[in-house]
């Protein structure tokens, strides 16, 4: 009996300490969220509820005009398409070079793997640097030496690109099967064929999902750019905000390009994501 | 029997063969296709090599510029040829020295720069000693041996003489000479703090020596001063932007966290308490993603103007799609035998949640979370160069004047540390919660 309520009281105690815990974590949590939010709402141009009521002024102008003069639309939509198409070459261009660099820094970056195995923890920090650079500040630097264009877009976002599959890939490339690597080294392969005949077979579904899946974030990450001063849909839809009221059917056909678009990459690359890691 | 096996191996094998070489053909024809629809050729010409030059050699050294205004016949050191960077008058660096009206600037290897009462001179040596005579009809240079050598450019109106020792320009206006030197300037004082003068042991020794360097205020409090508001680095700014940026991070996440867990109960299948209103939360969800950041940035900016709430709003919105389908995923998951344990006791819905459910989904809900927490810390600086605010602002600012490359360097150093320590605390954090 006394067992018991020793148990129980132990019990009983430490839910309350937990509980103690639980609210002073949450009671700084809000402290932090609330001081925070008045922060950023003191140091903001325009204040938050002041703001409010406008957030849907400029949508509903948008929308307004947009339907005002919808037969505009489609003319202004195949206007902007090409820009749409530079801004997906970009982003399709950086993606296929991120993953050739980045897969060849993986394969560098893998323990088990390396041609170089003192090399591996260099080649790991590079690719941290590589990915922690936010690809604006690579572009902008680019577009200075370079003059604005779509190379220095693409430069940008396959330089962040290759940190990040780089680091994706080599995390496969550890789960996979050594055998097959030893198996070709027993026959004499060298490192190039080991790595094509070995290890690329049993990585390349998730290779490609992982690169699928960059793809769609690098098509947002080339527009962003574009909106500072890259080509493509990016700086064209800068200059059409830039034209004020009465010229937001610009804007509109931009916007729906970008949403459509958007959407039907991620579903696209979602429905391949699915077949080449649960296979089919 | 055999026979057979082996033709459909090799029929097999060659196919797979024809397949990658027709995979690595696809590769190769984009490329080209790109090279040309992005006009790579072209870029060649339009490539600026000096400014790749003067970016480069901007983030790791710095030039100290004496000038002297021809007219007023006035001469000024500054580091960089800014205000700020000005050396008192009877402060100037030991090369530099004042005779009269006339200044002898001694560069590296011998070679000096005369500035006379009416005209300029520079010896060198191994060569003879260059004349240039600002007249009001134009520049007269007369070199030892009456040839111009490709490293001076001269036309009436500007003689240019560029040497690995340093550089001196003279015009009607002005005269100027440069000499580089290695490392940033003035990181920690500017030349109109005293303590810039001041060797590290003299500085050390100030620092608890009771002689007061600015009369007034203690020796410690003077140097954090002038270190904080160091005009040229601006440190407080930088410190209040990166916090911006982190807090633009943190605020964007948390409010995004907080608003989603309940929708993704809503949303999630097996807890909804009606099948439409999921329907239309998950494509609520959808449409907060498929919307890019850039363009609720641009709505925002609209509404609230530029600053770090802006970004924050930015992010908030965002990340409440990505998070709605990522929590109602991760809900519709879960294991249905604590719920029914729980209504076995006569538990509510909000009590089978909270000790059913909840505990399921916690491990994953707050890895994701952390996860998205560390990748918008670099999403806030993108976010941040579009509304203006934090360290994306700074460091766009920076670069567009193209001036102080070091600026840059240094900023891009500070986010590429600020990233790195969020991945890993929040890596440290994840595997802690993962483990238990």
């Amino acid at each position: 009996m006394t067992d018991a309520t020793l148990i129980r009281d132990s019990y009983l105690a430490q839910i309350r300490r937990k509980r103690a815990y639980s609210t002073v974590i949450l009671v700084i949590f809000v402290a932090m969220m609330a001081s925070g939010f008045q922060l950023a709402n003191g140091r903001n141009a325009g204040g938050f509820l002041s703001g409010l009521h406008r957030i849907f002024d400029f949508p509903a102008e948008l929308i307004a005009e947009a339907v005002d003069r919808a037969a505009n639309l489609p003319g202004l939509i195949w206007f902007y398409l090409p820009a749409l198409v530079e801004t997906l070459n970009i982003a399709a261009a950086a993606t296929l070079l991120g993953a050739l660099f980045g897969g060849f820094l993986s394969l560098m970056a893998s323990p088990g793997l390396a041609p170089f195995p003192r090399l591996v923890p260099l080649v790991r920090r590079f690719l941290d640097i590589t990915r922690a650079i936010p690809d604006v500040v690579i572009a902008l630097i680019l577009i200075f030496m370079l003059s604005s264009g779509p190379v220095p877009a693409m430069l940008a976002i396959a330089f962040h690109t290759t940190g990040a599959l780089g680091k994706l890939f080599s995390e496969v490339n550890e789960n996979a099967d050594v055998k097959p690597v030893e198996g070709l080294q027993s026959v004499g392969a060298g490192w190039f064929q080991r790595m094509i005949l070995a290890v690329l077979p049993q990585v390349a579904p998730n290779w490609l999902s992982y690169g699928l899946l960059r793809f769609e974030i690098n098509v947002r990450a080339s527009a962003i750019l574009g909106f500072v001063g890259a080509g493509g849909i990016g700086a064209e839809l800068k200059v059409a905000i830039g034209w004020g009221q009465g010229r937001y059917d610009a804007a509109a056909a931009i916007f729906i390009l970008l949403f459509v678009t958007i959407m039907v990459i991620d579903q696209v690359s979602g429905h391949f994501r699915n077949v080449l890691v649960k296979g089919r | 029997m055999t026979a057979a096996i082996f033709a459909d191996a090799e029929r097999r094998i060659s196919r797979r063969r024809w397949t990658a070489f027709g995979v690595l053909g696809a590769i190769v024809a984009y490329f080209v296709y790109i090279f040309f629809a992005f006009d790579v050729g072209g870029l060649a010409q339009r490539v600026r090599l000096d400014n790749a030059a003067v970016l480069l050699r901007d983030t790791y050294s710095h030039r100290v510029q004496v000038t002297r205004d021809n007219r007023r016949d006035e001469t000024v050191v500054a580091i960089d040829g800014e205000r700020n960077g000005r050396f008192a008058e009877d402060r100037w660096p030991d090369w530099v020295k004042a005779q009269g009206t006339s200044t002898e600037v001694d560069l590296r290897a011998g070679v000096k720069v005369f500035y006379g009462p009416d005209d300029v001179r520079m010896a060198i040596p191994d060569y003879g000693t260059i004349t240039i005579v600002p007249a009001n009809s134009g520049i007269n240079l007369t070199t030892p041996d009456g040839a111009v050598p490709a490293w001076i450019s001269a036309s009436d109106t500007r003689v240019d003489i560029t040497r690995p020792e340093g550089r001196l320009t003279v015009t009607k206006a002005r005269t100027e000479t440069f000499r580089y030197f290695l490392g940033w300037p003035m990181f920690f004082f500017t030349t109109e703090s005293p303590f810039y003068y001041m060797g590290w042991g003299e500085r050390a020794a100030a620092l608890f020596s009771d002689t007061q360097v600015v009369p007034g205020t203690s020796n410690a409090a003077a140097m954090w001063n002038d270190f904080w508001h160091n005009t040229a680095w601006r440190h407080s700014d930088v410190a209040w932007a990166m916090f911006e940026t982190l807090l633009m991070a943190f605020l964007g996440t948390m409010l995004a966290a907080i608003v989603s867990i309940p929708l993704a109960f809503v949303a999630a299948r097996n807890f909804g308490p009606s099948m439409p209103l999921g329907f239309g939360i998950r494509r609520v969800f959808d449409f907060l993603r498929g919307v890019d950041a850039l363009i609720w940035t641009v709505i925002l900016a609209r509404a609230f103007g530029p600053g770090p709430m802006t970004g924050a709003l930015a992010i908030f919105l965002t990340d409440t799609g990505s998070f709605g389908k990522l929590f109602s995923e991760a809900l519709e998951n879960t294991d249905d035998k604590q719920v029914e344990g729980l209504r076995s006791t006569g538990a509510n819905a909000l009590q089978r949640s909270r000790f059913g459910v909840i505990p399921q989904v916690m491990p994953v809900i707050s890895s994701q979370i952390l996860y998205m927490l560390e990748s918008n810390t670099r999403g806030a600086t993108v976010i941040g160069a579009i509304v203006g605010g934090g360290i994306g602002l700074l460091l766009t600012q920076a670069i567009q004047t193209q001036k102080d490359w070091e600026d840059v360097t240094y900023y891009i150093i500070l986010v590429v540390l600020m990233v790195m320590l969020m991945d890993t605390v929040s890596g440290w954090i994840r595997r802690r919660l993962i483990k238990g």
